[in-house]
Protein backbone atom coordinates (compact mmCIF):
# COMPACT_ATOMS: atom_id res chain seq x y z
CA UNK A 1 0.00 0.00 0.00
CA UNK A 2 2.98 2.28 0.96
CA UNK A 3 4.74 1.69 -2.30
CA UNK A 4 0.88 2.42 -4.37
CA UNK A 5 0.88 5.90 -2.56
CA UNK A 6 4.33 6.64 -3.57
CA UNK A 7 3.75 6.15 -7.25
CA UNK A 8 0.75 7.89 -7.07
CA UNK A 9 2.48 10.76 -5.52
CA UNK A 10 4.67 11.02 -8.96
CA UNK A 11 2.16 10.51 -11.33
CA UNK A 12 0.14 13.28 -9.79
CA UNK A 13 3.86 15.38 -9.73
CA UNK A 14 4.89 14.63 -12.92
CA UNK A 15 1.58 15.05 -15.24
CA UNK A 16 1.25 18.85 -16.44
CA UNK A 17 -2.35 18.60 -15.93
CA UNK A 18 -4.64 17.57 -13.45
CA UNK A 19 -4.65 14.06 -13.60
CA UNK A 20 -7.88 12.26 -13.65
CA UNK A 21 -8.54 8.79 -11.38
CA UNK A 22 -9.02 6.81 -14.68
CA UNK A 23 -5.29 7.41 -16.02
CA UNK A 24 -3.96 6.39 -12.29
CA UNK A 25 -5.80 3.25 -12.72
CA UNK A 26 -4.64 2.73 -15.83
CA UNK A 27 -0.76 2.77 -14.64
CA UNK A 28 -1.60 0.73 -11.84
CA UNK A 29 -3.33 -1.56 -13.73
CA UNK A 30 -2.66 -4.52 -11.12
CA UNK A 31 -4.41 -2.47 -8.21
CA UNK A 32 -7.93 -2.57 -7.63
CA UNK A 33 -9.94 0.69 -8.40
CA UNK A 34 -11.36 0.80 -4.55
CA UNK A 35 -7.45 0.80 -3.11
CA UNK A 36 -6.26 3.39 -5.42
CA UNK A 37 -8.64 5.71 -4.44
CA UNK A 38 -8.29 5.24 -0.78
CA UNK A 39 -4.37 5.95 -1.56
CA UNK A 40 -5.44 8.95 -2.88
CA UNK A 41 -7.65 9.65 -0.21
CA UNK A 42 -4.78 8.85 2.69
CA UNK A 43 -2.13 10.98 0.15
CA UNK A 44 -4.02 13.87 0.69
CA UNK A 45 -4.97 13.44 4.25
CA UNK A 46 -1.45 13.43 4.99
CA UNK A 47 -0.38 16.47 3.20
CA UNK A 48 -3.47 18.11 5.24
CA UNK A 49 -2.38 16.73 9.04
CA UNK A 50 1.50 18.22 8.61
CA UNK A 51 0.07 21.55 7.07
CA UNK A 52 1.88 21.37 4.07
CA UNK A 53 2.43 24.25 1.98
CA UNK A 54 0.92 22.38 -1.16
CA UNK A 55 -1.96 20.11 -1.17
CA UNK A 56 -3.47 17.28 -3.44
CA UNK A 57 -6.50 19.18 -4.87
CA UNK A 58 -9.38 17.69 -7.28
CA UNK A 59 -9.67 19.87 -10.23
CA UNK A 60 -11.35 19.53 -13.74
CA UNK A 61 -11.50 16.58 -12.92
CA UNK A 62 -8.21 14.96 -12.09
CA UNK A 63 -5.58 15.27 -8.97
CA UNK A 64 -2.68 17.85 -8.67
CA UNK A 65 -0.46 19.34 -6.66
CA UNK A 66 -1.47 22.80 -5.82
CA UNK A 67 -0.14 25.79 -3.11
CA UNK A 68 -2.39 26.30 -0.47
CA UNK A 69 -3.92 29.84 -0.62
CA UNK A 70 -2.24 31.54 2.44
CA UNK A 71 1.12 30.81 0.73
CA UNK A 72 -0.04 33.35 -2.29
CA UNK A 73 1.76 35.96 -0.73
CA UNK A 74 5.26 34.25 0.20
CA UNK A 75 4.80 32.97 -3.90
CA UNK A 76 3.97 37.05 -5.12
CA UNK A 77 7.05 38.04 -3.54
CA UNK A 78 8.95 35.36 -5.25
CA UNK A 79 7.70 35.69 -8.87
CA UNK A 80 7.04 39.34 -8.60
CA UNK A 81 4.37 39.51 -11.25
CA UNK A 82 1.08 41.05 -10.98
CA UNK A 83 -1.29 38.18 -11.02
CA UNK A 84 -3.67 38.00 -14.58
CA UNK A 85 -7.05 39.97 -13.97
CA UNK A 86 -10.77 39.60 -15.43
CA UNK A 87 -12.54 43.00 -15.94
CA UNK A 88 -15.86 43.06 -14.51
CA UNK A 89 -17.74 43.03 -17.69
CA UNK A 90 -15.62 39.24 -18.68
CA UNK A 91 -16.66 38.02 -15.63
CA UNK A 92 -20.04 39.07 -15.77
CA UNK A 93 -20.17 37.01 -18.85
CA UNK A 94 -18.19 34.43 -17.59
CA UNK A 95 -20.56 33.61 -15.05
CA UNK A 96 -23.59 33.70 -17.42
CA UNK A 97 -21.61 31.24 -19.76
CA UNK A 98 -20.65 28.88 -16.91
CA UNK A 99 -24.48 28.69 -15.37
CA UNK A 100 -26.33 29.31 -18.97
CA UNK A 101 -23.92 26.90 -21.42
CA UNK A 102 -24.58 26.60 -24.10
CA UNK A 103 -25.84 29.57 -25.19
CA UNK A 104 -25.13 32.36 -27.93
CA UNK A 105 -24.35 35.44 -27.19
CA UNK A 106 -27.64 37.15 -27.80
CA UNK A 107 -28.95 35.10 -24.42
CA UNK A 108 -25.90 36.94 -22.67
CA UNK A 109 -26.91 40.56 -23.60
CA UNK A 110 -30.50 39.81 -22.83
CA UNK A 111 -29.35 39.55 -19.31
CA UNK A 112 -26.47 42.08 -19.05
CA UNK A 113 -28.35 44.17 -21.11
CA UNK A 114 -24.86 45.27 -23.30
CA UNK A 115 -23.04 44.60 -25.87
CA UNK A 116 -21.05 41.39 -24.56
CA UNK A 117 -18.39 41.59 -27.91
CA UNK A 118 -15.46 42.52 -26.28
CA UNK A 119 -15.69 40.90 -23.03
CA UNK A 120 -16.35 37.04 -25.26
CA UNK A 121 -13.09 37.92 -27.71
CA UNK A 122 -11.49 38.63 -24.19
CA UNK A 123 -12.99 34.81 -22.77
CA UNK A 124 -12.09 33.16 -26.14
CA UNK A 125 -8.35 34.57 -26.23
CA UNK A 126 -7.98 33.34 -22.71
CA UNK A 127 -9.68 29.82 -23.32
CA UNK A 128 -12.00 30.23 -20.28
CA UNK A 129 -14.24 29.40 -23.09
CA UNK A 130 -14.56 27.76 -26.24
CA UNK A 131 -17.25 27.72 -28.86
CA UNK A 132 -19.51 24.10 -29.21
CA UNK A 133 -21.46 24.67 -32.16
CA UNK A 134 -23.80 26.57 -34.41
CA UNK A 135 -27.23 27.37 -33.26
CA UNK A 136 -29.80 26.08 -36.42
CA UNK A 137 -31.31 29.63 -36.84
CA UNK A 138 -31.17 32.13 -38.91
CA UNK A 139 -27.39 33.58 -38.76
CA UNK A 140 -25.96 30.75 -37.23
CA UNK A 141 -25.09 32.34 -34.10
CA UNK A 142 -21.88 30.65 -32.39
CA UNK A 143 -22.76 28.78 -29.08
CA UNK A 144 -20.63 29.67 -26.20
CA UNK A 145 -19.87 27.15 -23.33
CA UNK A 146 -16.60 27.18 -20.35
CA UNK A 147 -13.43 25.06 -21.16
CA UNK A 148 -11.47 22.83 -18.49
CA UNK A 149 -8.96 25.42 -18.51
CA UNK A 150 -11.89 27.64 -16.44
CA UNK A 151 -12.61 24.52 -14.31
CA UNK A 152 -8.62 24.64 -13.88
CA UNK A 153 -8.51 28.76 -13.42
CA UNK A 154 -11.03 28.29 -10.56
CA UNK A 155 -10.35 25.75 -8.80
CA UNK A 156 -13.38 23.64 -9.53
CA UNK A 157 -13.58 19.74 -9.69
CA UNK A 158 -16.77 20.29 -12.21
CA UNK A 159 -19.35 22.60 -12.99
CA UNK A 160 -21.97 21.24 -10.55
CA UNK A 161 -19.23 22.48 -7.44
CA UNK A 162 -20.34 26.35 -8.46
CA UNK A 163 -22.44 27.44 -5.86
CA UNK A 164 -26.23 27.45 -6.94
CA UNK A 165 -27.80 30.86 -7.97
CA UNK A 166 -29.40 33.15 -5.71
CA UNK A 167 -32.76 33.18 -8.26
CA UNK A 168 -32.33 29.39 -7.95
CA UNK A 169 -31.73 29.35 -4.49
CA UNK A 170 -34.81 31.25 -3.70
CA UNK A 171 -36.94 28.82 -5.80
CA UNK A 172 -35.97 25.93 -4.15
CA UNK A 173 -36.81 27.47 -0.74
CA UNK A 174 -40.43 28.37 -1.86
CA UNK A 175 -40.40 24.13 -3.20
CA UNK A 176 -39.29 23.25 0.38
CA UNK A 177 -41.71 25.69 1.94
CA UNK A 178 -44.70 23.97 -0.12
CA UNK A 179 -43.33 20.94 0.40
CA UNK A 180 -43.38 21.61 4.02
CA UNK A 181 -46.97 22.57 4.23
CA UNK A 182 -47.90 19.21 2.40
CA UNK A 183 -46.10 17.29 4.50
CA UNK A 184 -48.03 18.94 7.77
CA UNK A 185 -51.43 18.77 6.25
CA UNK A 186 -50.36 15.05 5.29
CA UNK A 187 -50.01 14.44 9.06
CA UNK A 188 -53.35 16.03 10.03
CA UNK A 189 -54.80 13.99 7.98
CA UNK A 190 -52.96 11.30 9.53
CA UNK A 191 -54.13 12.56 12.84
CA UNK B 1 -12.15 71.22 -17.45
CA UNK B 2 -10.12 68.06 -18.57
CA UNK B 3 -9.48 66.55 -15.33
CA UNK B 4 -12.86 66.92 -14.70
CA UNK B 5 -13.94 65.03 -17.84
CA UNK B 6 -11.54 62.47 -16.32
CA UNK B 7 -13.23 62.27 -13.22
CA UNK B 8 -16.80 61.92 -14.53
CA UNK B 9 -15.40 59.04 -17.17
CA UNK B 10 -13.82 57.31 -14.13
CA UNK B 11 -17.25 57.53 -12.53
CA UNK B 12 -19.66 56.92 -15.48
CA UNK B 13 -17.14 53.68 -15.99
CA UNK B 14 -18.21 52.16 -13.01
CA UNK B 15 -21.52 51.02 -14.49
CA UNK B 16 -21.94 47.94 -16.71
CA UNK B 17 -24.70 48.54 -18.41
CA UNK B 18 -28.12 50.00 -17.92
CA UNK B 19 -29.20 47.53 -15.31
CA UNK B 20 -26.24 47.71 -13.46
CA UNK B 21 -26.98 51.55 -12.93
CA UNK B 22 -30.65 50.63 -12.46
CA UNK B 23 -29.69 48.31 -9.63
CA UNK B 24 -27.00 50.93 -8.24
CA UNK B 25 -30.24 53.85 -8.33
CA UNK B 26 -32.76 51.26 -6.47
CA UNK B 27 -29.73 50.17 -3.74
CA UNK B 28 -28.67 54.02 -2.97
CA UNK B 29 -32.39 54.66 -2.41
CA UNK B 30 -32.42 52.09 -0.11
CA UNK B 31 -35.81 50.70 -2.61
CA UNK B 32 -37.47 47.65 -2.57
CA UNK B 33 -36.96 45.90 -5.66
CA UNK B 34 -40.29 44.19 -6.31
CA UNK B 35 -42.04 48.05 -5.37
CA UNK B 36 -39.83 50.05 -7.40
CA UNK B 37 -41.26 53.87 -7.52
CA UNK B 38 -40.78 54.48 -11.56
CA UNK B 39 -41.12 58.18 -11.06
CA UNK B 40 -38.24 58.93 -8.38
CA UNK B 41 -36.08 56.23 -10.38
CA UNK B 42 -36.71 57.52 -14.50
CA UNK B 43 -35.80 60.82 -13.09
CA UNK B 44 -32.77 59.60 -11.25
CA UNK B 45 -31.88 57.94 -14.11
CA UNK B 46 -32.25 60.17 -16.91
CA UNK B 47 -30.24 62.75 -14.36
CA UNK B 48 -27.17 60.40 -15.47
CA UNK B 49 -27.58 60.22 -18.59
CA UNK B 50 -27.76 63.84 -19.00
CA UNK B 51 -24.24 64.06 -16.98
CA UNK B 52 -22.80 61.71 -20.04
CA UNK B 53 -24.72 63.71 -22.86
CA UNK B 54 -23.25 67.24 -21.62
CA UNK B 55 -19.71 65.99 -21.32
CA UNK B 56 -19.73 64.81 -24.39
CA UNK B 57 -19.44 61.03 -23.88
CA UNK B 58 -20.39 58.14 -26.05
CA UNK B 59 -24.04 57.41 -25.17
CA UNK B 60 -24.37 53.82 -25.49
CA UNK B 61 -27.57 52.97 -27.45
CA UNK B 62 -28.84 50.40 -24.55
CA UNK B 63 -28.84 53.10 -21.84
CA UNK B 64 -31.52 54.76 -24.20
CA UNK B 65 -33.57 51.57 -24.74
CA UNK B 66 -33.82 51.31 -21.11
CA UNK B 67 -34.98 55.21 -20.81
CA UNK B 68 -37.71 54.47 -23.25
CA UNK B 69 -38.51 51.45 -21.09
CA UNK B 70 -39.03 53.54 -18.07
CA UNK B 71 -40.57 56.00 -19.38
CA UNK B 72 -43.46 53.66 -21.15
CA UNK B 73 -44.17 52.06 -17.65
CA UNK B 74 -44.14 55.32 -15.94
CA UNK B 75 -46.86 56.13 -18.37
CA UNK B 76 -48.47 53.05 -18.21
CA UNK B 77 -49.05 53.32 -14.24
CA UNK B 78 -50.48 56.35 -14.87
CA UNK B 79 -52.84 54.94 -17.18
CA UNK B 80 -56.24 53.77 -15.25
CA UNK B 81 -56.47 50.00 -14.92
CA UNK B 82 -59.02 49.32 -18.05
CA UNK B 83 -62.72 47.88 -16.41
CA UNK B 84 -62.37 44.86 -19.33
CA UNK B 85 -58.91 43.77 -19.84
CA UNK B 86 -58.04 42.40 -23.46
CA UNK B 87 -56.23 39.30 -23.23
CA UNK B 88 -52.69 41.32 -23.74
CA UNK B 89 -52.87 43.50 -21.46
CA UNK B 90 -53.86 40.90 -19.05
CA UNK B 91 -50.67 41.71 -17.27
CA UNK B 92 -50.34 42.82 -13.52
CA UNK B 93 -48.19 45.01 -13.04
CA UNK B 94 -45.64 47.26 -16.24
CA UNK B 95 -42.75 46.50 -14.07
CA UNK B 96 -42.74 42.87 -13.75
CA UNK B 97 -40.74 42.05 -16.08
CA UNK B 98 -38.07 44.64 -15.59
CA UNK B 99 -38.05 43.32 -11.97
CA UNK B 100 -37.25 39.97 -13.39
CA UNK B 101 -34.64 40.90 -16.03
CA UNK B 102 -33.21 43.21 -12.55
CA UNK B 103 -33.42 39.88 -10.61
CA UNK B 104 -31.42 38.21 -12.83
CA UNK B 105 -28.62 39.87 -13.79
CA UNK B 106 -28.26 40.61 -9.77
CA UNK B 107 -27.57 37.21 -9.54
CA UNK B 108 -25.44 36.58 -12.33
CA UNK B 109 -23.55 40.18 -10.85
CA UNK B 110 -23.14 38.04 -7.56
CA UNK B 111 -22.40 34.81 -9.49
CA UNK B 112 -19.62 36.81 -10.81
CA UNK B 113 -18.56 38.34 -7.56
CA UNK B 114 -18.61 34.62 -6.27
CA UNK B 115 -16.39 33.70 -9.10
CA UNK B 116 -13.75 36.43 -8.39
CA UNK B 117 -13.55 35.45 -4.80
CA UNK B 118 -12.45 31.58 -5.51
CA UNK B 119 -9.01 30.11 -5.07
CA UNK B 120 -7.57 31.42 -8.68
CA UNK B 121 -4.66 30.16 -10.38
CA UNK B 122 -1.87 31.99 -10.40
CA UNK B 123 -3.24 34.65 -7.97
CA UNK B 124 -4.19 32.44 -4.70
CA UNK B 125 -2.87 28.67 -6.04
CA UNK B 126 -0.11 27.83 -7.86
CA UNK B 127 1.08 24.45 -9.65
CA UNK B 128 4.66 23.38 -10.32
CA UNK B 129 3.39 23.69 -14.49
CA UNK B 130 0.55 25.75 -14.29
CA UNK B 131 -1.43 27.01 -16.74
CA UNK B 132 -2.76 30.00 -15.95
CA UNK B 133 -4.54 33.09 -17.60
CA UNK B 134 -2.03 33.89 -19.49
CA UNK B 135 -0.16 31.11 -20.66
CA UNK B 136 -1.04 28.99 -24.11
CA UNK B 137 -0.40 25.60 -23.55
CA UNK B 138 -1.14 23.81 -27.11
CA UNK B 139 -3.16 21.09 -25.40
CA UNK B 140 -6.66 22.60 -25.00
CA UNK B 141 -6.54 22.58 -28.62
CA UNK B 142 -5.92 19.25 -29.15
CA UNK B 143 -8.81 18.67 -27.07
CA UNK B 144 -11.26 21.06 -28.65
CA UNK B 145 -10.62 20.23 -32.16
CA UNK B 146 -13.54 19.89 -32.90
CA UNK B 147 -14.76 21.36 -36.55
CA UNK B 148 -17.57 24.32 -36.83
CA UNK B 149 -19.52 25.08 -39.64
CA UNK B 150 -18.28 28.43 -40.92
CA UNK B 151 -20.72 30.93 -41.91
CA UNK B 152 -20.78 33.09 -44.94
CA UNK B 153 -19.32 35.92 -42.87
CA UNK B 154 -15.90 34.30 -42.19
CA UNK B 155 -15.66 33.24 -45.43
CA UNK B 156 -16.16 36.97 -46.51
CA UNK B 157 -13.29 37.86 -44.00
CA UNK B 158 -10.69 35.35 -44.91
CA UNK B 159 -11.50 36.43 -49.02
CA UNK B 160 -10.78 40.14 -48.26
CA UNK B 161 -7.42 38.66 -46.56
CA UNK B 162 -6.40 37.44 -49.21
CA UNK B 163 -6.72 40.38 -51.61
CA UNK B 164 -5.41 42.69 -49.47
CA UNK B 165 -2.31 40.42 -49.56
CA UNK B 166 -1.78 40.20 -53.09
CA UNK B 167 0.44 42.63 -54.87
CA UNK B 168 -1.79 45.83 -55.70
CA UNK B 169 0.40 45.84 -59.20
CA UNK B 170 -1.34 43.19 -60.95
CA UNK B 171 -4.54 45.18 -61.02
CA UNK B 172 -3.18 46.82 -63.85
CA UNK B 173 -2.65 44.33 -66.14
CA UNK B 174 -4.26 42.94 -68.74
CA UNK B 175 -4.89 39.38 -68.53
CA UNK B 176 -5.76 38.15 -72.29
CA UNK B 177 -6.46 34.89 -70.59
CA UNK B 178 -10.26 33.97 -70.25
CA UNK B 179 -11.46 32.45 -67.23
CA UNK B 180 -14.76 31.12 -66.94
CA UNK B 181 -16.41 30.57 -63.69
CA UNK B 182 -17.72 26.88 -64.66
CA UNK B 183 -13.80 25.82 -64.80
CA UNK B 184 -13.04 26.93 -61.91
CA UNK B 185 -15.39 25.57 -59.91
CA UNK B 186 -14.66 21.54 -61.95
CA UNK B 187 -11.62 22.22 -61.29
CA UNK B 188 -12.20 23.14 -57.54
CA UNK B 189 -14.36 19.74 -57.50
CA UNK B 190 -11.50 17.71 -59.19
CA UNK B 191 -9.07 18.81 -56.34
CA UNK B 192 -11.36 17.91 -53.42
CA UNK B 193 -11.76 14.85 -54.51
CA UNK B 194 -8.32 13.92 -54.75
CA UNK B 195 -7.05 15.55 -51.30
CA UNK B 196 -10.70 15.25 -49.05
CA UNK B 197 -9.91 18.61 -47.75
CA UNK B 198 -8.07 21.63 -48.86
CA UNK B 199 -7.76 25.45 -46.67
CA UNK B 200 -9.37 28.80 -48.77
CA UNK B 201 -4.99 29.17 -49.89
CA UNK B 202 -4.40 26.06 -50.75
CA UNK B 203 -7.41 26.11 -53.17
CA UNK B 204 -5.98 29.04 -54.85
CA UNK B 205 -2.64 27.62 -55.33
CA UNK B 206 -0.12 29.53 -57.00
CA UNK B 207 -1.72 31.74 -58.58
CA UNK B 208 -2.32 34.33 -56.77
CA UNK B 209 -3.70 37.07 -58.66
CA UNK B 210 -7.29 38.90 -57.92
CA UNK B 211 -8.77 37.70 -60.27
CA UNK B 212 -8.06 34.10 -59.53
CA UNK B 213 -8.74 34.85 -55.94
CA UNK B 214 -12.40 36.23 -56.61
CA UNK B 215 -13.06 33.55 -59.09
CA UNK B 216 -12.04 30.63 -56.58
CA UNK B 217 -14.07 32.73 -53.74
CA UNK B 218 -17.56 33.01 -56.14
CA UNK B 219 -16.89 29.18 -56.89
CA UNK B 220 -16.50 28.20 -53.43
CA UNK B 221 -19.87 30.30 -52.59
CA UNK B 222 -21.50 28.54 -55.51
CA UNK B 223 -20.36 25.26 -54.18
CA UNK B 224 -21.84 26.00 -50.73
CA UNK B 225 -25.15 27.12 -52.08
CA UNK B 226 -25.77 24.12 -54.13
CA UNK B 227 -24.46 22.08 -50.88
CA UNK B 228 -21.86 20.57 -53.35
CA UNK B 229 -18.83 21.43 -50.52
CA UNK B 230 -18.65 22.86 -46.52
CA UNK B 231 -16.42 24.64 -44.83
CA UNK B 232 -15.23 24.12 -40.99
CA UNK B 233 -13.09 25.76 -39.15
CA UNK B 234 -11.55 24.79 -35.92
CA UNK B 235 -12.04 27.70 -33.98
CA UNK B 236 -12.84 31.42 -34.23
CA UNK B 237 -10.52 32.95 -36.64
CA UNK B 238 -8.93 30.28 -37.12
CA UNK B 239 -8.14 28.10 -40.53
CA UNK B 240 -10.62 27.45 -42.89
CA UNK B 241 -11.23 24.32 -44.37
CA UNK B 242 -13.03 22.98 -47.35
CA UNK B 243 -14.78 19.40 -47.56
CA UNK B 244 -16.49 18.07 -50.27
CA UNK B 245 -20.11 17.51 -48.89
CA UNK B 246 -20.36 13.93 -50.43
CA UNK B 247 -17.38 11.02 -49.78
CA UNK B 248 -17.08 10.17 -53.21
Amino acid sequence: MENIKAIIEALILSSDAPLPLDKICAVLSETRREDVKTAVAELTAEYDQRQSGISIQEVAGGFQYRTRTEMAAWIKKLKNVKPPTLSAAALETLAIVAYRQPLVKSEIESIRGVDVSAPLKGLLDKKLIRIVGRKDVPGKPIIYGTTKKFLEVFNLKDLSELPTLREMKELQLQGEAKDEVQEESREETKD
Amino acid sequence: MDTQTENYAIKLDIFEGPLDLLLYLIKKNEIDIYNIPVALITEQYLQYLNIIKSLNLDLAGEYLVMASTLIHIKSKMLLPVPEEPTEEENEKDPRAELVKQLLEYQSFKEAAADLEKRPILERDVFTHASAGLQENTGKENEEDDELIEVSVFELIEAFHRLVSRTDKKELLEIDVEKMSLTDIINDVMERLTREKNLTFEELLGERKDRRQIIYTFLAILELIKLRMIKAYQTSAFGVIRIFPAVES
